[in-house]
């Protein structure tokens, strides 16, 4: 880290966001805002049997539909698969290949079998329901338990027990033995739903062929820019200089959009072939069904603790239901993987050992989702805590005390260096601010009468700059990690800032312009973000895993730095002087002895007199630079601290309270930070109680809109107390760390723990989410006939 | 003015957006918020269900917040139309969109539209409105970014300026 920021400049502070404006006079533009002449509408004809050989496709009288232009079968297009791979040996990870378009076979309702393009979106549709398809039906595979039974119906022939991703790690020595002689073993099953993402902007394209360009232009909804065009250009066969990909604002993506679907590269090949804009907008109906989904996993993990509440050991079994296809660029083993790798989490794990799989299911394939993963090992790691605490005796708190990592940097028996962290005072922090709340007297005042009201805490650390070292190490065939940026400045002596990172939400186009804004001493007016566009941008790998601070933002200040030094080395030239008797400020160069060149006036010089440069210094005011995480990554932390109320008539799960105490080590933005913790809150919250993707035994899916499918509202999601703590991260440019992804890691836990506290008396252990009505009403009755 | 009954017959619709006038050829079967957006190209007023459950698509209607996903645009004829593009005079935001911005009350911006003009309707009619009926409002929307408190404190910020002008 370089040195802390000067106090009184703009990060740390929450100014105001810059996308605000257009966003709030409806003047932002999201990819189904663009219309371009001539432009046609596309949606699918997909697939209405969860498993099936396709024995006909008919489009025949699609095509006769008044308004239909067009309408294609994968053979038509003939594009090459979309194949995601690890680079492991075939015992541990099998690839599988996703056709743009199914070819002989479906492996999901929903999935697309066919293009259909029209002059209007109304056309479109009409066209689709004209279409004829044959299916051979085969024994659908619906759940992760039938994917694995002898004999199961196989989902993709080469993988021959349904397996995808089968990896053992971290068998520590001697853990058997460990676990035989400890004084108290627990054990938790958890299984967590298929939830939805749910970007409110559903995903969708425009495609186009810029003949001046030479190029097939993607404007589309992705937090993976460079990846789609990657990906485009090798299923079209074109150079990869002949796609370019534009992200306008996006409503959203949450994870589901930081993988490459299948749709957008469909229209592409129509635009492509058809010399005309094509554009496909997903509707919910599609999004809620045949988009990519996330969560379902299944835990059976052991710990064993000594005596006193120190945890020797952990011993896992993941499995996770990745449903039909691997998907670009992660791979089904993004989720075991993760959670294999990462489940010690928080607390000094001597001995550890895991198995991590995924399995293949006929079932919307699965992207990742805000938190990955760690929301169900977090759940099942702070169950055994809330466990082995009440085998024991202890407080919930006091065993968590216990157990947290104090002392960094920490190196774990899952190999992996923690940076340092406020494990310990998050936990104490959290704890004291829900005591002084006094929720522990309301909860003894609500039991005497008859009420059912409990506390819940989740202690967990989120791995957020993940650098190319820390996804080599997971042997991705495609290495994420580095970020590029470059910072120009003009004539004017304004400033444009490239970033690989892509906002859907997140504000980068402020946090960006604070950090750079600081670097420079340059007005926060002065400086404009460029995103998401694959012609601007030398290189990026998007916005996931928090990494867009962490990762795009370190590599923000290093270009600003550069482009500072330039302007200094400029102005100490044209007064003669020493580059160290020069600094920066106010917009402008000041020398020592109170000279000033303004921007403007050094830009003047770059630009339009570069005569007057000395010979080592280039014309012009640009300068790139990249950043990596080189070691193991940096880790944001907090606690949170949940009171549920539980209603015995209705068997709802009501949420009196919810504090965090998060530390995303240097908050560049506060009031931004905290907006993404109460959105991940929310997120987590709704995976918790409420949302669920749920299928029949045939695979039909049966939450295909907002009436099935319970997203939670304002009166379901409480107001949550903040409260920032402040490590400052060693390995970032800035001092930060993530903070995108916490709120949704951490809720889950607290809010299953709280319930079952409340459920404490009943004697009855809830492990699963969500958590519905039924479940807390089957498990109060139990108390109240027993 | 429509021709019989099939897909391709068109109506010539009159609607009145924002104050002005605007004559529409559209097939009977078009909804409000696509005419809204697509053939009138305000495309402030977004779409994310069509189905009536999230609010990205409110518009007023009369004043009163209406989802434009769930209306044709002929059963808006003779309606004055309401879009969030009316919403700000010039540059200056209007106080509710400021108050947004102030709370932090958006993140991606996509549901925002919805929930400001569900805010403006409500607010006009229930200027004394309280929190808790705020919050009430707030949750016929879906929000996936902002865990809606920002939201609540957006709209009840602007509540409480408009009942106590700031005295200059």
């Amino acid at each position: 880290m370089k040195q802390p920021l000067v106090e009184g400049q703009l990060v740390g502070r929450s100014v105001s966001r810059r996308e605000d404006p257009r966003l709030l006079t409806g003047r932002g533009r999201f990819v189904d805002d663009i219309a371009l002449p001539g432009m046609l509408h596309a949606q699918f004809v997909r697939s209405t049997v969860a498993h099936g050989e396709i024995t006909s496709v008919d489009l025949t009288a699609v095509r006769e539909v008044p308004g239909v232009v067009a309408a294609f079968t994968a053979d038509d297009l003939e594009l090459a698969d979309i194949t995601a791979e690890l680079g492991r040996p075939l015992s541990e990870f099998v690839p599988t290949a996703m056709p743009v378009l199914a070819r002989d076979r479906v492996r999901y309702v929903g999935e697309p079998v066919a293009i259909v393009v029209a002059r209007d979106a109304y056309a479109v549709e009409d066209g689709l329901e004209a279409a004829k398809v044959g299916y051979a039906t085969l024994p659908p595979v619906t759940s992760e338990q039938t994917a694995l039974a002898p004999g199961a119906p196989l989902v993709h022939e080469e993988a021959t027990r349904n397996t995808l991703v089968d990896v053992s790690l971290f068998a520590t020595d001697g853990i058997d033995e460990i676990f035989d002689a400890a004084a108290c073993v627990v054990h938790v099953e958890s299984r967590t739903g298929r939830q939805n993402a749910l970007p409110l902007e559903t995903r969708g394209v425009v495609a186009h062929w810029d003949d001046r360009e030479e190029q097939l232009v993607l404007q589309t909804c992705t937090q993976v820019p460079h990846q789609v065009r990657t990906v485009a250009s090798r299923c079209l066969r074109l150079d990869e200089r002949a796609v370019r990909v534009v992200v306008p604002d996006m409503g959203g993506g949450f994870g589901q959009k930081c993988v490459v679907g299948r749709e957008e590269i469909a229209a592409a090949a129509v635009a492509l072939r058809l010399r005309r804009p094509v554009k496909w907008i997903e509707d919910r109906k599609d999004a809620l069904s045949a988009s990519f989904l996330a969560r379902e996993q299944h835990y059976e993990v052991r710990a064993a603790f000594d005596a006193d509440g120190r945890i020797l050991g952990l011993d896992a079994d993941v499995v996770c239901d990745m449903g039909a296809y691997s998907c670009y660029p992660f791979t089904a083993g993004i989720e075991p993987l993760m959670a294999s790798a990462e489940m010690p989490g928080v607390y000094r794990v001597p001995a550890y050992r895991v198995r991590g799989r995924a399995v293949t299911t006929n079932k919307a394939p699965t992207a990742p989702y805000r938190g990955v993963s760690r929301p169900q090992y977090v759940m099942v790691v702070e169950r055994l805590f809330e466990r082995a605490a009440r085998e024991l005796g202890l407080d919930a708190v006091e065993i968590r005390r216990r157990n947290v990592i104090t002392e960094f940097p920490y190196t774990g028996v899952n190999n992996i260096t923690y940076d340092p962290g406020s494990y310990l005072e998050s936990l104490n922090l959290c704890e004291r601010l829900v005591k002084d709340e006094g929720w522990y007297e309301k909860r003894s005042a609500a039991a005497a009468e008859g009420r059912h009201i409990g506390i819940g805490y989740s202690c967990f650390s989120e791995r957020t700059g993940y650098g190319s070292a820390a996804f080599a190490q997971r042997k991705m065939r495609v290495v994420p990690g580095f970020d590029i940026s470059e910072v120009r400045m003009d004539t004017s002596g304004a400033v444009t800032v490239t970033t690989g990172t892509m906002s859907h939400g997140q504000s980068h186009e402020t946090t960006m312009a604070q950090i750079v804004s600081d670097e420079l001493g340059l007005d926060i007016g002065k400086v404009r973000l460029h995103q998401g566009d694959t012609e601007r941008i030398t290189y990026g790998w998007g916005t996931f895993a928090s990494r867009s601070i962490t990762v795009g933002g370190s590599a923000v200040r290093l270009a600003a730095a550069k482009l500072g030094e330039k302007l200094c080395r400029i102005a100490a030239a044209r007064w003669d002087a020493a580059r160290d008797d020069v600094e920066l400020a106010g917009g402008g160069a000041h020398h020592r002895d109170g000279r000033v060149l303004t921007y403007e006036e050094l830009a003047d010089v770059a630009y339009l007199q570069a005569h007057l440069l000395p010979k080592d210094i280039e014309p012009g005011l640009s300068a790139t630079a990249t950043f990596d995480v080189f070691n193991d990554g940096t880790f944001s932390n907090a606690t949170h601290g949940v009171v549920v109320e539980l209603h015995e008539n209705t068997g709802q799960v009501e949420i009196l309270r919810y504090v965090c105490v998060e530390d995303c080590g240097v908050a560049i933005n506060p009031q931004v930070v905290e907006g993404q913790c109460r959105g991940g809150i929310a997120q987590g919250i709704a995976g918790a109680l409420f949302e669920q993707v749920t299928y029949d035994d045939q695979g039909e899916p049966s939450a295909t809109s907002f009436m099935d499918y319970k997203v939670p509202t304002a009166h379901e999601i409480p107001d949550v107390l903040i409260h920032h703590l402040e490590t400052p991260c060693a390995f970032t440019e800035t001092g930060a760390k993530g903070a995108g992804e916490g709120g949704t890691i951490g809720a889950p836990a607290a809010v299953l723990n709280a319930v079952n506290d409340a459920l404490r008396p009943t004697g009855v252990e809830l492990d699963h989410t969500p958590i519905t009505p039924e479940t807390v009403h089957r498990a109060l009755n139990l108390e109240l006939s027993s | 003015m429509t021709e019989s009954g099939n897909a391709t017959d068109v109506l010539l619709l009159t609607l009145d957006v924002n104050g002005e006038q605007h004559e529409v050829i559209t097939e009977p079967r078009r909804t409000l918020v696509d005419v809204l957006r697509h053939d009138l190209r305000l495309t402030g007023t977004h779409v994310g269900c069509e189905h009536g459950i999230c609010g990205a698509c409110t518009v007023l209607v009369d004043d009163r917040p209406t989802r434009a996903c769930l209306m044709f645009a002929a059963q808006a004829e003779g309606a004055r139309i309401r879009t969030v593009e009316s919403l700000s005079d010039g540059p200056e935001l209007s106080d509710l969109q400021r108050s947004f911005s102030e709370h932090h009350g958006l993140q991606c911006g996509f549901c925002t539209p919805g929930f400001l003009m569900l805010a403006e309707g409500f607010l006009a009619e229930r200027p004394e409105a309280t929190k808790d009926e705020i919050r009430e409002v707030v949750a016929s929307n879906l929000c996936r970014c902002t865990g809606y408190q920002t939201i609540v404190e957006a709209i009840d910020g602007c509540a409480v300026a408009r009942r106590c002008p700031k005295e200059f």
